[in-house]
């Protein structure tokens, strides 16, 4: 795996303009690297050696990050600042067969495919951090340097009969009904899509918060 | 609400006050937050998006938060409009430049914002003048707290609160400062800077740069992780580098009164006296000179005129504000109404907060 910037570190991605040399392959496949790619890394140097298309997608990834804030366009220092560690899922060292059956993998509630996110760096939905955990696990180390969460919780308490474990996937759920409802309407299956209808009546009543708690105190 | 209301009033982090607001601009803390039961907003549908704004905005009206929220209708407005609350610092340029139903809920001061179906289904911002990191942390936790009560927000016992892009999850918070360092440019130290705050885990960004280049010397400095530390850590982090900075740029100015003051001033001087006549001038040269002339202002070398009007100037001089300002004047260019604005004010006969420059 490309463990790529630690936190903290600057990670510059820099085309040396080098022309690939009779042996080197792309470190994902066996096309020729035609990409080579110098991370600074709190003072050490990594190379990174690609064909063009594992390149635009490793290069995609590293400039995938924050999104938008409010007085916060432009970074003095560029890409690689926060979404270097993007780079992890990609998987140097695994052969390009893992990575197409990954790539196809997709979430049961929202659809996204792990190809999809790859390239967008952006998740389709709070499922798919249960659906591609083992993915994401490296990737959001690269990021953060910590796999757990340590900060604030929500004080709401899961329904009765809810893995707290689980967190708020139980709602989540709603998603991938949504979806199959839909589907079922499409196929003119009433049936099936009353069912889903049902369901998602049947979670929403269980998560929605009391009638009176935002009225309390207003 | 209408904007136009906005145009002649100014935000609350810009009044130029609170501790060490000769060096920090303004505090700032963001959280991110998704409600469990629809789709991130790159991956809703139109009908995803119309539900999730309608329940978010339908929820926090009902919710008192501490303070009285307008909402404003972001996917309806022009886009003079949505550049103008860019500029303000209200919305991001994401959330103006997105598709679909999204909004913006604002209190009077224009401290409390709340984007809804930016790259999250609902950002938090809490903007306070001056360094108050502290004081905008506690104030979001309610704004949190208080929208928690309504919403049940994607979260994991491991993974913390879900966020559309890992780099955001965890606490999805987000801790700045801005800070004005034009002593430590001109003496060129800026870079070193920059990469010691790498070394530690905080990024640094520029004030209304256009892709890399900062303007004006004004810098954001914010933490890059938001998973594996609590909140008060974070923001901890953050609030303990800035009185290190703080240090530097104030020794760079003493160094530069000190060991070229004739220089100095001569820039500054410069500065103004170009501020006061020029019959065109561009927003980036106009963000550069105020620098200078702020930096004159707090040295001592230009009395008279007052630190929360040089604010006020970095944002009414750019184009949405300006243009918002000169109402439907469209016969002059950006540049010629931008001098024509700063001549104006500088003879103290246009300034909304009454200058007392001369």
């Amino acid at each position: 795996m490309i463990q790529s910037s630690s936190p903290g570190t600057v990670c510059a991605g820099e085309r040396t303009g080098r022309t690939c040399g009779d042996a080197m392959k792309c470190q994902q496949c066996d096309n020729p690297a035609v990409f080579h790619i110098t991370e600074l890394e709190a003072g050490n140097v990594r190379e990174v050696h690609l064909c063009e298309e594992h390149a635009r997608v490793y290069l995609n990834q590293s400039e995938g990050g924050d999104g938008g804030d409010p007085g916060e366009p432009g970074a003095v220092e560029g890409k690689g600042q926060k979404g270097g560690g993007l780079s992890g899922p990609l998987g140097v060292g695994q052969t390009a067969e893992d990575l197409a059956v990954l790539d196809k993998r997709c979430c049961d509630m929202c659809g996204i495919t792990f190809f999809e996110f790859r390239n967008q760096g952006r998740l389709g939905c709070p499922h798919d951090y249960l659906q591609f955990e083992k993915e994401l696990d490296p990737l959001i180390a690269n990021i953060h340097g910590a796999t757990e969460h340590t900060g604030r919780r929500p004080s709401r308490p899961v329904p009765e009969g809810v893995d707290a474990g689980s967190g708020t996937d139980g709602l989540t759920a709603i998603i991938g009904l949504r979806r199959g409802m839909k589907e079922a309407i499409s196929r003119e299956d009433y049936e099936s899509a009353k069912e889903s209808r049902d369901a998602i009546r049947g979670i929403e009543d269980a998560w929605t918060p009391p009638a009176k708690a935002g009225e309390e105190n207003a | 609400m209408r904007l136009d209301t906005l145009t002649n009033s100014i935000g609350e982090w810009l009044r130029g006050t609170g501790p060490d607001s000769d060096i920090v601009m303004s505090s700032r803390v963001r959280l991110a937050r998704n409600l469990a039961q629809f789709p991130f907003v790159s991956r809703a549908t139109e009908q995803d998006r119309a539900d999730t704004e309608r329940v978010l905005r339908e929820r926090i009206a009902a919710v008192p938060v501490g303070r009285e929220l307008d909402y404003i209708d972001v996917g309806h407005l022009e886009e003079i409009d949505r550049r103008f609350l860019v500029e303000r610092q209200l919305i991001s340029r994401e959330h103006a430049d997105a598709q679909g139903a999204r909004g913006v809920a604002i209190d009077r001061l224009e401290q409390v914002s709340l984007m809804i179906n930016e790259e999250d289904h609902l950002r938090i911002q809490c903007l306070h003048s001056g360094l108050d990191l502290h004081g905008a942390w506690e104030q979001i936790k309610v704004v949190d707290d208080q929208i928690e009560r309504a919403v049940s927000y994607a979260f994991h016992p491991r993974w913390g609160y879900l966020t559309a892009c890992p780099t955001n999850v965890g606490t999805g918070i987000r801790v700045s400062v801005m800070l004005h360092l034009p002593a430590l440019v001109i003496t060129r130290q800026i870079d070193k800077v920059f990469r010691s705050l790498h070394k530690i885990s905080l990024a640094v960004r520029g004030l209304y740069g256009e892709g890399s280049q900062a303007m004006g010397d004004f810098y954001q400095i914010s933490n890059q992780t938001t998973l594996g530390r609590t909140e008060d850590e974070l923001v901890q982090q953050v609030a303990d580098v800035v009185p290190v900075l703080i240090d530097y740029e104030r020794r760079a100015r003493d160094f530069l009164v000190r060991e070229t003051q004739q220089n100095v001033h001569d820039q500054v001087s410069r500065a103004y006296g170009i501020l006061r006549t020029a019959q065109t001038i561009s927003n980036e040269e106009t963000m550069q000179l105020l620098s200078r002339v702020r930096m004159g202002v707090l040295l001592g070398l230009i009395g008279d005129v007052k630190l929360s009007d040089i604010n006020s100037l970095l944002i009414r001089t750019q184009p949405a504000h300006l243009q918002k300002l000169r109402g439907g004047d469209e016969d002059s260019s950006d540049d010629i109404e931008r001098a024509r604005y700063l001549r104006r004010h500088f003879e103290g006969g246009d300034s909304p907060s009454r200058a007392t420059a001369n």
